[in-house]
């Protein structure tokens, strides 16, 4: 299909508009909020555009300039990537709003607030692009860019510890591009072509191509922090300012997962062997567990929540094994795939808000330390109702997007007779509940808390709005997974 | 007419959220909200009742993915439970308005305390087993700031034992239903399930997942630990846990499991009602041992219904047409008599500032109308005529007798000396012991009333227990009309 029309040029806008944005904050300097609020509503209304021909009109094509694969490079928007589009839409609406006071000119420009506008708006670019996007070159600059933008902005305050943890991540993410540039070679040289939709038809399950999906998937493994390779993770998300953490945790990771998930539904269902598939889901059972027992000990709250991250990004890989490969044809292989795609919108707003949250009771005590946040409740109902409401999503407890994720994937589970993933999602819920009361206790403790920086009450509302968002997944959640089966390969008709 | 479920749970549910966000200060909208609500909530309760008697049938459908939805359905054991839930949540609003006046967090509170009454709304009403999932969880989420309300570090504690308790339960119950619904599809209430499709070994384990999962609520022996300990939590908390939203939460879910998702004859066939007979009479025993050596009135109290609770699982899982309608029946009159009990206790602890049983020495003449309140409440427990609890009694031992299991005469003896063991000293302390010097007030009407009525309530079900509006009519009507068929 040739753009021209409404809906092809909302494609190209949530695209193009942070980008433009990004180098017009660049400009514009002290300006860099108000240019973000413009882009946040442009992308916004280009998103709700591009929903609303989706849910009418199926899956929405794009071959730019007009020229077709293999010559040219095509963007595709199907239900589930106008479903992500949507998550990074709603999610960095809120992180501007929020940045927009921690950043604040006012009081004087620092670097910190300089900087964040230009990279906050990039990293958006490059995430719209990796939802969109249907060629494995492409979506490798998209990779990268998005790895730019993540890094600087761990780096963003400039302080000593979270330098040490954006070069860690840095060389982290290196790794990783490196691997999945390899692979993408290997599969051009044998097969001419990048494409998705060409490669599902000329991809052999035969040693050459397995060897580059095994790069592929072992490079975007490292940039979704996949057990063992999550080590940079934990100290790079709760180092950044509040804001650019919710924007790290819950939707970063996000962006590789997403590659990794086209390469083995799109790209090579037919490569997916039952020990590779294995494979991803043992190691994400294993960050499930491994993620929520580290949580279980940190001191500090943003490092509870990063290695929350860890461990929901787990989750995640247990849809392989379930919906993957020979599970394709299944009946459970729609829940599977459904919960795990709700498992990922839960995540990322019941995440962002809780970054929120944690960013306002840093501004409110000026520390993160557990014991320092006793008696906020009293104090801040708002944000602490909002937390408690993210907890409740990432819990995995009804009703929430959560709990729908939860449902669909262990009934999946159970119907396919791999009941070990069934306990892997009950002992990560208990461990879950552990790491995050420790937070909801100190909140609610009964103490006179020190000297206080008033926090306004429309900072507060923003993660309960998020937090709400994510129950509400879970309230009405039949809309959502009607959408999200739009365009699906070999969509099965109906679910378990 | 489908919409009046929803409407129910709306007049819990609209208050709370509104209440949330309420300044501490408007103290007239909060009551007036809260009243209100409690008030609808009645009236609607009451016209479906009328409404179910004449025959209407209430459904209503939410769908919430493909093949799963919400269902709230209104039968006549959830009426029973529904019309509970609306009397006492209307007495406990009166009595907590007074209770915290004056006290800080109001709105936190009324908030969560609306919600709490909407899960346990919605759990009667429920129709699936996944929509009483999703209440049932939703009970434990909003129970625990009520029991972590006064923020102290006892309560703080409590709290963190119920959700240590109640957590793990819920994943247990999910398993079950999973691995229920995985092979035998979706459980209504309403349709036999067939289980066929599954083992016999997986049938029984299933059963016990079911069972571990709504026994930490029900407070079964050896899963009943919190409940004591939530005993921090203020006065209006505690009578609404043990009377109405947990714990009866947990004994309606056997109810419901027993009958609706395993069938008596598959109960039987399993051979798993005799080993849950045996557990709830371990936990009636237990349970008033463990009463009879607490010196503090609430926690006395609270074993006391650790120990209650477990006639209606024993009830139930006798099976026996007497033994069910004794085990129903008991819902309503443990629920009247004890909120009874702990509307007093927490008189006793605003107004004399007494919480220990030797604090009560005397107090009979000085606090007269709580004390007769209270003493009917005991007397209620012990199972003395002409009282409500006398009536489930005979009527769980004539159950005992029909299903071949006359050793329950034996339990409910035992049980009944304990009670008896356990109360009579307090009685005896209240009214023959010399009055201590000082003269408390019990004169506020907000905490007097609601107790008298329910102190009536219990008094009355059990005079009346013969006509067909009682409770016991309403429980007979539902074993003749759903079980015995």
């Amino acid at each position: 299909m040739i753009p021209g029309d409404g809906a092809g040029g909302a494609l190209m806008a949530t695209v193009a508009l942070p980008l433009a944005g990004s180098l017009l904050a660049v400009v514009l300097g002290r300006h860099g909020a108000q240019v973000a609020g413009g882009v946040a509503l442009g992308v916004g209304a280009a998103v709700a555009v591009l929903a609303a021909q989706v849910a009418g009109g199926g899956v929405l094509r794009v071959d730019l300039g007009g020229w077709a694969p293999p010559l040219g490079i095509a963007l595709m928007a199907d239900g589930l990537a106008v479903a992500f589009l949507g998550l990074g839409a709603v999610v960095m609406a809120a992180v501007v709003a929020q940045a927009a006071a921690l950043f604040s000119t006012r009081g004087g420009e620092s670097r910190a607030g300089y900087g964040f506008w230009p990279l906050v708006m990039v990293l958006w670019a490059a995430l719209n692009l990796t939802f969109l996007s249907r060629d494995l070159f492409n979506l490798y600059v998209a990779l990268e860019l998005l790895t730019l933008g993540a890094v600087a902005l761990v780096a963003i305050g400039g302080q000593a510890g979270p330098l040490a943890a954006a070069l860690r991540y840095m060389v982290f993410a290196l790794m990783g591009s490196l691997l999945y540039l390899l692979g993408a070679v290997l599969l051009y040289a044998a097969h001419g072509t990048l494409d998705i939709d060409l490669l599902a038809i000329r991809a052999q399950p035969a040693p050459p191509d397995l060897v580059a999906a095994g790069l592929i998937t072992a490079g975007l493994a490292v940039k979704t922090a996949l057990f063992p390779f999550h080590a940079w993770l934990p100290p790079a998300h709760a180092g950044a300012p509040a804001p650019a953490s919710a924007v790290l945790s819950a939707l970063v990771p996000k962006g590789s997962f997403f590659i990794l998930w086209r390469l083995w539904f799109e790209a090579m269902p037919d490569l997916a062997a039952p020990p590779v598939l294995t494979l991803l889901a043992g190691l994400g059972g294993a960050a499930v567990i491994y993620g929520s027992a580290l949580a279980l000990m940190q001191g500090r709250l943003k490092m509870i929540v990063a290695y929350s991250t860890v461990a929901q990004l787990g989750y995640l890989f247990l849809v392989f094994p379930l919906a993957g490969g020979a599970g394709a044809a299944q009946p459970w292989e729609a829940s599977a795939w459904t919960g795990t795609a709700f498992q990922a919108l839960s995540h990322g707003l019941a995440k962002a808000a809780m970054f929120l949250a944690a960013g306002l009771f840093v501004m409110a005590v000026g520390h993160d330390r557990l014991e320092g946040l006793r008696g906020l409740a009293r104090t801040m109902p708002m944000a602490v109702f909002g937390f408690g409401l993210a907890a409740v999503a990432l819990l995995g407890l009804p009703p929430s997007g959560g709990f729908t994720a939860k449902y669909l994937v262990m009934t999946a589970a159970f119907a396919s007779g791999q009941v070990v993933w069934a306990g892997v999602l009950v002992v990560g819920g208990l461990l879950a509940a552990g790491y995050l009361y420790r937070p909801m206790a100190a909140l609610f403790a009964d103490a006179a808390p020190g000297p206080l920086t008033p926090v306004p009450r429309r900072l507060q509302a923003l993660p309960l709005l998020l937090a709400g968002l994510a129950i509400g997944l879970g309230v009405a959640s039949d809309a959502p997974i009607t959408f999200l089966a739009i365009g699906r390969p070999d969509a099965a008709a109906e679910g378990l | 007419m489908a919409a009046l479920p929803i409407l129910i749970l709306a007049t819990a549910l609209v208050p709370a959220a509104i209440t949330f966000f309420l300044p501490q200060a408007a103290h007239g909208v909060r009551n007036g909200l809260n009243l209100g609500g409690a008030t609808a909530k009645v009236a609607l309760v009451v016209w479906m009742l009328v409404e179910v008697a004449a025959g209407a049938a209430f459904e209503t459908r939410i769908p919430l993915a493909p093949g799963l939805f919400l269902l709230l359905r209104v039968d006549a054991l959830a009426l029973l439970f529904l019309a509970l839930s609306a009397a006492l949540w209307l007495l406990t609003t009166v009595y907590a308005i007074a209770y915290f006046r004056g006290k800080p967090d109001q709105s936190r509170f009324f908030g969560f305390f609306g919600l709490c009454v909407a899960a346990t709304t919605g759990i009667a009403m429920s129709g699936t087993l996944i929509s009483f999932f999703v209440f049932f969880e939703m009970l434990t989420l909003a129970t625990w700031p009520l029991v972590v309300h006064k923020q102290d570090r006892a309560s703080l504690d409590a709290g963190r034992l119920y959700l240590g308790c109640a957590l793990p339960a819920g994943a247990a119950l999910l398993v079950a239903i999973i691995w229920l619904e995985s092979a035998a599809g979706p459980v209504a209430f309403t349709e036999a399930t067939d289980l066929d499709a599954l083992a016999p070994w997986a049938q029984r384990a299933i059963f016990a997942l079911f069972v571990a999962g709504l026994g930490v609520k029900a407070a079964l022996v050896p899963l009943h630990g919190w409940l004591p300990a939530a005993m921090a939590a203020p006065a209006p908390v505690s009578a609404l846990l043990h009377a109405v939203a947990v714990v009866k939460a947990g004994a309606f879910g056997i109810v419901r499991v027993v009958f609706d998702v395993f069938g008596i004859d598959r109960v039987a066939a399993l051979g798993v009602g005799l080993p849950l007979a045996a557990l709830a009479s371990v936990t009636i025993v237990w349970g008033s041992l463990r009463a009879l050596q607490q010196r503090e009135i609430k926690k006395r109290l609270a074993f006391s219904t650790v120990s209650q609770v477990s006639y209606i699982v024993l009830g139930v899982a006798l099976i026996g047409p007497a033994a069910v309608t004794g085990g129903l029946v008991h819902l309503i009159h443990q629920g009247v008599t004890k909120i009874t009990l702990f509307f007093c206790a927490g008189i006793y602890d605003e107004r004399a500032g007494v919480k220990r049983i030797e604090g009560l020495d005397g107090l009979g003449p000085r606090m007269p109308v709580t004390s007769a309140c209270f003493s009917l409440g005991a007397l209620g427990m012990i199972g003395l005529p002409p009282m409500a609890g006398f009536v489930s009694k005979v009527y769980l031992g004539l159950g005992g007798l029909q299903s071949g299991a006359p050793w329950v005469l034996g339990v409910l003896a035992v049980s009944s000396l304990l009670n008896a063991a356990y109360f009579l000293p307090l009685l005896y302390r209240l009214w023959a012991l010399p009055p201590a010097a000082a003269q408390p007030d019990e004169q506020v009407w907000g905490l007097l009333a609601p107790t008298v009525v329910t102190a009536a309530a219990a008094l009355l079900s059990g005079v009346v227990a013969a006509w067909a509006i009682s409770p016991l009519g309403l429980a007979s009507l539902i074993v003749e009309r759903d079980y015995l068929r």
